[in-house]
């Protein structure tokens, strides 16, 4: 399975957002999208997801155009979960995850036992069983996106797209998240493309990072090739440290700022260089 | 599964998840619209009861009886009954598919635009050959086409649905009251009893065209409504999970516009059953969006129900169905309006 995007350009109305980018996912990986406000990541994410259409170039599914597919075909290979859906008022988590298998049903055949595999699956990988009855608006923030994350492998695709899945969560579920979709890229073999706001975490989960900036890719690699303060201080125009996240072993950014910094107090860095 | 009702056969592959509270009140709303449709055609100059119109109904007692119920008294609530199914499924097809529980045709400007279609008719004088019900159906396309032309900006939202509607709403309510104004006297009384709803007037030559109407647009929505499930989720999750959004919401619409259409043509925009029978059907089902049939039977209780509480209070004067509807409906729809900003959303 591979996704794969050619000089795509993107716009909103008048204003060319991305313009003559190309990007090959790389397949059974999980791919992350870093990059300040505003720089287009999301836009890709977007387009890669035929959310959008392009204003030229293509995205192109195992070589065929995602745009001339069928888009329910589509969606049995390549899910997406947007960023902050919302779910209607009193849906349960066991109707929404149900409503993810909508691209392998038909009008008569609502719950086959694949359905039924599939969706008891879910929620047993996103830990919803015991929540299933409960509706989707009076979850926690994070049970709530772990539902909406259920609803996207109950939809079982191969590739799975994910806008800034840890938007709004507070440390403890943005962990669980990104945990999870690790277990669905190691256990299952899912392909991931995401995108995330923290740096740390974009290195921490990423096999391969993609760096943003003004609409096109900076550098992309795995997160030790990528992740150095030039390109942090290109992408993000910060200057910043870059050392080992002690627990990971994955680049950890530590950023500088105006103030702060110890050396301006007149205390000495502890062994020099961080 | 525990949280679902579910049920699968080998022979033929069926299977899907069953909602028996669903089940239940739709039966429930079933009765009582059969009795309620029985029970109108009691009423009348000639009082039978509700036996009687029963055995008529099935071709048994006295002649006259017969006579009564099918040549007087059944166009009147066959028109009711039917446009209530009309209202009640376009009102839930509405509101889904903008996701918001003030969309629905009466206030986005559709039943507005089949009304000036038909004042129009009737006051300039044109269209004669065509008939109330065409004359409808091409007010109420008019307006939806010009909604959705004006809402269009690379695809359409619900949101902007809703506000471009409440325009073109208002647009068609000031043509309609310019052609008022021009008038003659008698010509606007003959419009001002079917503007707000009316089925005193109500024979067999109505009922044809919207039995046709309802037996094609009533099954196409129940189908079609499939599509309902991922686009409740917003746009951007219903693509995903391969749902054609723009085509889907287009056929959904002009389904729901067919409806109101039809229904409008026959009996005039009855007050406020477009916008409370779904609410109303969401809320005895406790389902998260108003569920099409439950919605399309609480519509034809509310009209049926409306039509003999008019005729009930005030037997000398025909009073218009939907001067009851409006009277009940607009402190519903104050109730309606208070609840969801309390609740921050209008779900």
């Amino acid at each position: 399975m591979t996704l794969r995007a050619e000089g795509l350009r993107l716009a909103y109305d008048d204003r060319v957002v991305v313009d003559d980018l190309s990007l090959r996912v790389p397949p059974g990986a999980i791919s992350v999208i870093v990059g300040a406000n505003a720089c287009g990541k999301s836009t890709l994410l977007r387009a890669l997801a035929r959310l959008l259409t392009p204003r030229a170039g293509s995205v192109h599914l195992d070589g065929r155009s995602i745009h001339a597919m069928p888009t329910r075909q589509v969606a049995r290979e390549l899910g997406i979960l947007p960023q902050a859906p919302v779910a209607p008022e009193g849906l349960t988590v066991a109707d929404l995850v149900t409503r993810g298998r909508s691209p392998h049903q038909s009008w008569w055949r609502q719950w086959s036992s694949a359905d039924e595999a599939a969706v008891t699956g879910a929620l047993r990988a996103t830990e919803l069983t015991d929540l299933a009855d409960r509706p989707v608006d009076e979850l926690s923030g994070g049970q709530r996106q772990r539902a909406w994350i259920a609803m996207a492998i109950a939809q079982e695709t191969p590739t799975l797209l994910l806008d800034e899945p840890t938007t709004f969560l507070d440390l403890a579920h943005q962990l669980d998240v990104l945990d999870l979709v690790v277990d669905l890229n190691r256990h299952q073999g899912r392909t991931v493309v995401m995108v995330l706001h923290d740096l740390n975490q974009a290195c921490r989960y990423a096999d391969h990072v993609i760096a943003m900036k003004s609409g096109r890719i900076v550098t992309q690699g795995t997160p030790a090739e990528v992740i150095t303060p030039e390109v942090v201080s290109e992408v993000f125009d910060v200057a910043c440290q870059v050392t080992t996240d002690p627990v990971s072993g994955t680049p950890l950014i530590i950023p500088v700022s105006r103030h702060h910094a110890v050396h301006d107090r007149g205390v000495a860095v502890p062994g020099g260089q961080v | 599964m525990a949280a679902l009702t579910t049920f699968r056969l080998t022979t033929p592959p069926v299977s899907g998840v069953l909602r028996p509270r669903l089940i239940a009140v739709c039966l429930v709303l079933a009765a009582v619209g059969f009795f309620l449709f029985c029970l109108g055609m009691t009423v009348g100059d000639y009082p039978l009861g509700v036996g009687q119109v029963v055995a008529a109904l099935v071709s048994e007692g006295d002649y006259y009886d017969q006579v009564v119920v099918y040549d007087w008294r059944m166009p009147r609530a066959l028109v009711g009954l039917l446009v209530g199914i009309a209202f009640g499924m376009a009102g839930a097809l509405f509101q889904t598919i903008t996701r918001n529980p003030l969309a629905s045709p009466d206030v986005i400007g559709i039943s507005a635009g089949a009304t000036t279609a038909v004042v129009a008719g009737i006051v300039l004088g044109f269209g004669t050959g065509l008939g109330t019900q065409a004359l409808g159906l091409i007010g109420g396309l008019g307006a939806a086409l010009l909604i959705y032309l004006l809402a269009w900006r690379r695809g359409t939202t619900g949101y902007r649905i809703v506000l471009v509607g409440i325009g073109v709403s208002w647009m068609c309510v000031s043509a309609t009251g310019y052609l008022l104004a021009r008038a003659k006297l008698h010509e606007a009384q003959a419009v001002v009893g079917w503007m707000v709803g009316n089925l005193n007037d109500a024979t067999w030559s109505h009922v044809g065209p919207l039995l046709v109407s309802m037996a094609v647009l009533v099954p196409a929505a129940v189908v079609l409504g499939g599509w309902l499930r991922t686009l409740s989720l917003g746009d951007d999750v219903a693509v995903g999970l391969g749902t054609p959004v723009q085509l889907a919401r287009l056929v959904l619409l002009l389904t729901g516009v067919g409806l109101v259409a039809f229904g409008t043509a026959a009996a005039g925009p009855v007050a406020f059953v477009a916008l409370a029978a779904p609410q109303i059907a969401k809320r005895l089902v406790g389902s998260p969006v108003p569920p099409l049939v439950a919605s399309a039977f609480t519509g034809a209780v509310v009209v049926l129900g409306g039509d003999l509480i008019a005729r009930s209070i005030l037997p000398d004067t025909q009073l218009p169905v939907g001067v009851v509807t409006g009277a009940l409906g607009a402190p519903f729809l104050l109730w309606l309006l208070t609840r969801a900003n309390r609740a921050g959303s209008g779900g």
